[in-house]
């Protein structure tokens, strides 16, 4: 598994997201948003969390316009890889590798602690180690993680089996206090037509040793680092 | 020549900083406020005199970046 990580003005995840990806096996390529092309031989883009660009406009707006996005859009439409974390889900929506938007979170407040999250499906490149309906505990860190779109998007996706995570309490019930940020049926997370590109809010790179308080985040890793 | 884009939110999305705005207004006693919706307003400097043109490239523009157009509508003027 060859990595492309991408470095946007204000990327903070970058680091993280690349060890944990060495750690389960991928070879990584840091990889600077200005460029035009990827990496040789790319067979997955990371787009990691951070603040790009001061969240101006809107979090993920300028980041998504960059020289290399034209590259990472070509790269899902040939059936590439892409993971997409935090700032990285908002960037992908706003670059069109994946629909709706992330909005303020309905409290209006940033909210960083850990959360448990229901993975819906256990058949696809990124969560093959992991089980179905199994409940994960993670990071979340965000100000703009409510996913919105339209009510036509929401069927196509629900009916489709794109919803990657659900925000659920211990137990995995999707409970009104278990959703951090308002999003529509506790959406964490979502993929692609093509289950190739996953958006998702949490930060799996945050737990991939016992060492920082668990390691729920490592099974995705491993998912990817021994695919392909 | 000068254009103004404002751009605000769809129907039906929703804009909890806008009620939040409502409630602080409310809880100043300014009287008769039914809802706010937040909004932005961009100022933009043209480099020429034809509106048809401009008309066309700020479309663009909102399109391209200054909208989402999953949520947000954007208008574009061009104030005397």
């Amino acid at each position: 598994m060859r990595a492309a990580v991408i470095t946007f003005p204000g990327t903070n995840r970058d680091g993280d997201v690349s060890r944990a990806l060495r750690a389960s096996g991928a070879d990584v390529t840091p990889t600077w948003h200005a460029d035009h092309a990827l990496p040789a031989g790319t067979d997955l883009v990371v787009l990691p969390g951070g603040f790009s660009y001061g969240d101006y406009l809107r979090a993920g707006a300028i980041a998504a316009r960059a020289n290399i996005m034209d590259a990472v859009r070509a790269h899902a439409a040939r059936g590439g890889l892409v993971l997409a974390i935090c700032n990285g889900f908002q960037i992908a929506c706003e670059a069109g590798l994946l629909p709706g938007v992330l909005v303020r979170n309905a409290n209006l407040r940033f909210v960083c602690r850990r959360q448990t999250l229901k993975v819906e499906r256990a058949d696809c490149v990124f969560t093959g180690h992991y089980r179905r309906d199994q409940v994960i505990n993670v990071c979340i860190a965000h100000g703009e993680g409510n996913y919105i779109c339209d009510a036509g998007t929401l069927a196509r996706i629900e009916g489709e089996g794109l919803v990657a995570f659900r925000y659920c309490d211990a137990a995995g019930s999707l409970t009104p206090d278990a959703n951090p940020n308002g999003s529509l049926n506790h959406i964490a997370g979502i993929y692609s037509a093509n289950l190739r590109v996953l958006g998702m809010m949490p930060h799996p790179e945050n737990l991939t040793e016992q060492l920082t308080g668990g390691a729920d985040g490592k099974p995705l890793f491993d998912s990817l680092g021994r695919a392909a | 020549m000068k254009a103004r884009v404002t751009i605000t939110l769809k129907n039906g999305v929703l804009d909890p900083q806008g009620k939040a705005i409502e409630g602080a207004l409310g809880s100043l006693g300014i009287p008769g406020i039914a809802s706010v919706r937040q909004g932005k307003v961009f100022d933009i400097e043209l480099t020429g005199q034809d509106i048809k043109a401009a008309e066309a490239a700020l479309n663009t523009a909102c399109e391209k970046l200054l909208a989402n157009t999953v949520i947000e509508h954007y208008r574009v003027e061009f104030p005397g």
